[in-house]
């Protein structure tokens, strides 16, 4: 079945690298434009699936072990949980940013950024998580 | 957003689950173009990535799994049953919407509250263009915390119910001396 | 660009009038949510009506999208443009339903694939995923 999707496969070997790097610019131009972690994590999660799907589930595992998305599921939830934390331990607030730095805009920025980079991180796992779990079950033919 | 309830129409008629799952892609995809023209940028976007792609992906990915075609018959008499349900809840929903504030009405009460504060001050006080991003990160940033802990126990779900299944498969293949995984890696 | 931009123009033509027609004297400014209940009521109907787990799935998330539009009507005011901080203007919409819903899509596709996953499993269990089947085979193991 493989060798017949030869289109296929060049054209998404040129999409992914731009997929990918287009959920970056949204994961970190959320504060301009529409855009932010969730999106983020979908369009990187969907990247992934886009190459598992054209080689193969065994392929997209060799990439990225089952293992390693669910440890990115937790440290996606466990970043912006420590955050909260971090705040707290500034003498803050709960998810309190102003104190994270000097200014409080600056807090306020590297707080967002770093929480939006948690979510994103948390979605996209978990969207890749899903998919290898459903497309394991056939055995990915 | 005509077309939605078209599509949502023919998504309740067609019997080929195949047909539904691309439907329902499209059905987002229009959904998208609704909230575009409604000036809720990030929500269209957000929409247009989760289901357009992953969406139908999994639900074909379910059809591989499961079956194609939906199972004709029902009765005639339980089709009808529901459509009276229906139509007697839609009447009443219908009844509701007279009370509601008028399409665009800027003095409508969701409009105040909190929101002007957001409008006015985010500029200021989170210095981000993007107000639904400060909203999300920052204001409200217990839901966004809420939000992502469904999201991580969902998959977690989907992990529990059938990550296992898997395995025992996995472990019957390696019995069988690990035959049929080469083929497929090629 | 101009001329892709142009391409575009008789389609949101049709919009703006339709949007004219939404909040104008013709009606009563209520469509919008006339249209919601409309969706709503067919994903309701697809729930109660069939008996295919996969189609009470997609019936579901029919019934999820009619609400989401629904806060995103109510979102909107008119005159208003998106809620992204720009000189020189001063009507936005309202962002807070925006957010709401925002997570509320990604947090849907999630739970959708919990649904999708135990619509497998069933289907690994009774071999089947039509509703009544499912009560019949549970009847006959009950005998």
């Amino acid at each position: 079945m493989m060798h017949r999707k030869v289109v296929l496969r060049v054209v998404s070997k040129f999409l992914i690298p731009p997929i990918l790097l287009f959920a970056l610019y949204v994961q970190f131009h959320g504060d301009f434009g529409p855009g932010g972690g969730f999106q983020a994590g979908v369009i990187f999660g969907s990247g992934f699936i886009l190459y598992a799907i054209l080689f193969g589930v065994d392929m997209a595992k060799r990439v990225l072990p089952p293992w390693s998305t669910r440890l990115l599921l937790v440290v996606g939830v466990l970043t912006y949980g420590l955050t909260g934390v971090a705040g707290l331990l500034l003498g803050g607030n709960y998810l309190d940013y102003n104190v994270l730095a000097h200014d409080p805009l600056h807090g306020q920025h590297y707080g967002i950024l770093i929480v939006e980079l948690g979510v994103g991180i948390t979605v996209a796992a978990a969207m890749i998580t899903i998919f290898n779990v459903f497309a394991g079950q056939t055995g990915g033919d | 957003m005509l077309m939605m309830g078209a599509v949502g129409l023919a998504i309740a008629r067609i019997r080929d689950l195949f047909a539904v799952s691309m439907l329902s892609g499209i059905f987002s995809l229009i959904g998208a173009a609704a909230y575009v023209v409604l000036d809720a940028v990030d929500v269209a976007f957000t929409e247009a990535a989760v289901g357009a792609g992953i969406s139908t992906v999994l639900m074909l990915g379910t059809l591989a799994l499961t079956t194609r075609k939906e199972k004709m018959g029902g009765g005639k008499s339980k089709s009808t049953a529901a459509f009276l349900v229906v139509a007697v809840t839609g009447a009443v929903l219908v009844y509701g919407t007279f009370d509601m504030p008028r399409y665009g009405d800027k003095i409508a009460a969701i409009h105040h509250h909190v929101v002007p504060r957001y409008i006015e001050k985010s500029g200021e006080e989170v210095g981000m263009p993007n107000i639904v991003t400060s909203v999300l990160a920052s204001y409200r940033g217990y839901d966004t915390l809420g939000e992502v802990f469904v999201i991580f126990t969902a998959a977690t779900g989907v992990l529990a119910i059938l990550g296992r299944a898997r395995r025992r498969r996995e472990d019957e293949e390696a019995d069988e001396g690990r035959s049929g995984t080469k083929e497929i890696a090629s | 660009m101009q001329g892709i931009v142009d391409a575009f123009q008789p389609l949101y033509d049709l919009w703006l009038s339709f949007e004219a027609f939404m909040v104008g004297p013709a009606s009563p400014g209520l469509l919008g949510y006339w249209i919601v209940i409309g969706l709503m009521m067919t994903g309701f109907y697809i729930v109660i009506a069939h008996d295919n787990l996969v189609k009470k799935i997609v019936g579901l998330n029919v019934f999820q999208v009619s609400v989401f539009l629904f806060y995103i009507l109510m979102a909107k005011v008119s005159g208003g443009t998106a809620p992204i901080l720009a000189e020189g203007i001063s009507v936005y919409s309202n962002p807070l339903p925006h957010v709401l819903i925002l997570t509320a899509i990604v947090v849907g596709v999630a739970t959708t694939a919990l649904g999708l996953a135990l619509v497998v499993r069933i289907r690994n269990a009774y071999n089947t995923i039509e509703d009544d089947e499912i009560l019949a085979v549970e009847e006959e193991e009950d005998r």
